[in-house]
């Protein structure tokens, strides 16, 4: 039998940097039998591997639908990550994958839908946003709510200027220090929750970010009527299998790599912002 | 299934039994001071009138006149090891001149192979160790392969040690289920008992006589009196509602100043499963071999994500050492992940108790 963590190999075929430290891999499985049987949801991860080096979870950022090429948006952080920045088209490296539950898209359809995310550029829900702007009739109206420390941490500026101007939706952006010529809130982005226009009873959150930031949004949108089934947050830990095996990404009753990483809030409430779990 | 006598030296006709049978055995011996599990293919090899004395922080040998080969309780390992390597290679990536990787599958073939004298706990760990490496989203194969020719002889314990409270978990004294074969000692041989088709077809072989009604009683007795000797015990077989609603109990401070946070229990305790992966590169750089290693919720690298050790220190590692075995399991695997060895009481080196510590914590006052 085939090992369920024998990597494949990939190709990159193009290098995105989108900040100084953050950066895209465009990528190609060399097998087409592979890539062409190669299917993913937004918001499950897969564990990418630099020779010789080691194997990091990275969150897929690319529409299910584009089937030429896979993206990843990493930032070099760690040995790992590091190393992958070096990647240029045509350098290989081993994918396996994709893990893990994504984001709740079906109880989306036909609700007011809010995204909230902090700390720099949130990967995960780039992809459901992206996912929402390309299927737009499906979904009612989308908040965008992003909090970044320095104004230099939003990444994809023009994109937050282009979702802005589209029908029915809302972008709310805050950084704590300001800057000349920054156009958005300065302050804390739990300041913005009262200009959120949606129905609170009806709607569906999806967030990712540092869970201090995830907390306070919760405590701002749960007394406004959003239900605790309806508010997913996506969870890191570290992970070392990603199969459910090494006992690393486990917190209480769950294995964040198999039985996540998008949970509902219902589902980590026992938990919740307690240190060390 | 009708009980046999194997009178003390048809042992070793097991043993030969097994070996014909194409089985590479291991059993227990005594050596540097302690029972250590290894290949075993002469009866003599195995520990004689040994008793193991066990406190918190300590395990002492000390050899009695008895000619009995089980009078002990347990060693640092038993099965953990041969199902669940300490340290094996999952896949061997090669790159090649031409810079292309290609990634091998180090899988071997196991060989079947025969353990001697695994006690109830062991038993009862292994079907916990079965459920989380064979029965969740993603079987393990290395460990599927060596699970699968296993032969197990276990020994029903008639000589707990003072750390042992298996009779408290529920998984203990007597070897219940989940064996091949199941041996009661006497001072003159064995009651066999088969517990499967391969166990039935080796027993088959050893032309045994009944077992007389006397004999049947002394093993029952001597199994009764090794469940009324133990006096720890942990307060309930479910403290998963008792430990969260105690998250903030001042026992947690207290315990975390004297553990060294060494993770020494964790890698005798014969239920623990973490592990962790790297990456071991050849010096000329043309292969790296993906190696799984055991790993302990005690290190400092466990819960490192990002530049940020999410349990940087002792207090948390102990609660979560301590809430996950005897509370999330409950989640997670239908059960506490305690089955009472009491080897992570000996074996530490402060000589920190789990259930004083569990009795500490969930007994009284709520901290929540
Ligand atoms: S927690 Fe301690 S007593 Fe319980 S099974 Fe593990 S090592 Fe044995
Ligand atoms: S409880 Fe004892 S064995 Fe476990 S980490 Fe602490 S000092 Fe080591
Ligand atoms: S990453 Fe190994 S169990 Fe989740």
């Amino acid at each position: 039998m085939t090992s369920p963590q024998l990597p494949w190999e990939a190709e990159v075929v193009e290098h995105v940097q989108e900040s100084p430290t953050i950066f895209t891999l465009r990528l190609r499985f060399t097998d087409p039998e592979q890539h062409a049987a190669y299917r993913f949801a937004p918001g499950q991860f897969n564990m990418l591997y630099l020779y010789g080096v080691g194997e990091v979870p990275i969150s897929i950022v690319s529409d299910p639908e584009d089937v030429q090429l896979f993206d990843h948006t990493i930032r070099a952080v760690g040995r790992v990550t590091q190393g992958l920045a070096k990647l240029e088209a045509g350098d290989r490296l081993g994918i396996r994958g994709p893990y893990g539950k994504g984001w709740p898209l079906e109880l989306a359809e036909d609700r007011d839908i809010m995204i909230v995310t902090g700390g720099l550029g949130c990967a995960p829900v780039v992809s459901v946003i992206n996912y929402i702007m390309r299927r737009r009739d499906r979904f009612r109206r989308l908040v965008i709510m992003q909090g970044v420390k320095h104004t230099d941490d939003l990444i994809w500026h023009s994109q937050y200027e282009h979702w802005s101007e589209q029908p029915e939706t809302q972008v709310l952006v805050a950084a704590d220090q300001g800057t000349a010529l920054w156009p958005w809130h300065v302050g804390h982005v739990t300041d913005l929750f009262d200009q959120v226009k949606i129905d609170f009873g009806t709607a569906l959150a999806m967030m990712c970010g540092p869970e201090g930031l995830m907390k306070a949004a919760a405590d701002q949108l749960l007394p406004r009527g959003m239900k605790e089934e309806h508010l997913f947050l996506s969870m890191e830990r570290s992970m070392k299998c990603a199969v459910g095996l090494c006992g690393h990404c486990q917190r209480g009753s769950h294995f964040v790599c198999k039985d996540g990483p998008v949970f509902s809030f219902a589902d980590l409430k026992p938990l919740f912002g307690v240190r060390g779990f | 299934m009708e009980t046999g006598f194997l009178p003390r030296a048809g042992l070793q006709t097991l043993l030969d039994t097994l070996l014909d049978a194409g089985y590479r055995c291991i059993g227990p011996q005594l050596r540097d001071g302690a029972i250590v599990y290894d290949a075993l293919a002469h009866a003599e090899q195995l520990p004689r009138g040994a008793r193991d004395h066990q406190a918190p922080g300590s395990y002492r040998i000390e050899t009695t006149d008895s000619s009995r080969h089980f009078t002990w309780a347990n060693g640092p390992q038993a099965l953990k090891p041969f199902l669940f390597a300490p340290r094996e290679t999952l896949w061997r990536a090669e790159r090649r001149d031409d810079h292309t990787i290609h990634f091998v599958e180090t899988l071997n073939t196991s060989t079947p192979l025969a353990v001697i004298g695994a006690r109830a706990c062991d038993l009862a760990a292994l079907r916990l160790q079965d459920q989380h490496f064979l029965e969740g989203l993603n079987a393990d194969p290395f460990y599927r392969a060596r699970r699968k020719n296993l032969f197990i002889v276990a020994v029903h314990c008639s000589h707990p040690a003072d750390t042992c409270f298996c009779a408290s978990t529920g998984d203990g004294p007597r070897a219940e289920q989940g064996f091949d074969i199941a041996l009661g000692e006497l001072d003159d041989g064995y009651l066999v008992q088969s517990g499967s088709d391969h166990g039935a077809a080796i027993v088959a072989k050893l032309n045994l006589s009944s077992a007389t009604e006397a004999q049947l009683n002394q093993v029952g007795k001597e199994i009764e009196a090794a469940a009324k000797s133990q006096t720890r015990n942990l307060p309930s077989r479910n403290l998963r509602e008792a430990l969260f609603a105690n998250l903030s109990h001042p026992r947690w401070e207290q315990v975390a100043e004297r553990c060294l946070s060494c993770g020494n229990c964790t890698s005798v305790c014969p239920t623990c499963f973490c592990h962790s992966e790297r990456d071991d590169a050849a010096l000329g750089g043309e292969n790296s071999e993906h190696v799984r290693e055991w790993d302990s919720c005690f290190t400092q690298g466990h819960s490192y994500i990002h530049g940020v050790t999410l349990r940087d220190d002792t207090h948390k590692r102990y609660r979560q050492w301590l809430t996950h075995k005897l509370g999330s399991w409950h989640d997670q695997y239908g059960r506490s992940g305690c089955v009472g060895c009491g080897r992570c009481i000996a074996w530490c080196p402060v000589g920190i108790d789990i259930t004083e510590e569990a009795g500490a914590i969930c007994a009284g006052e709520r901290h929540d």
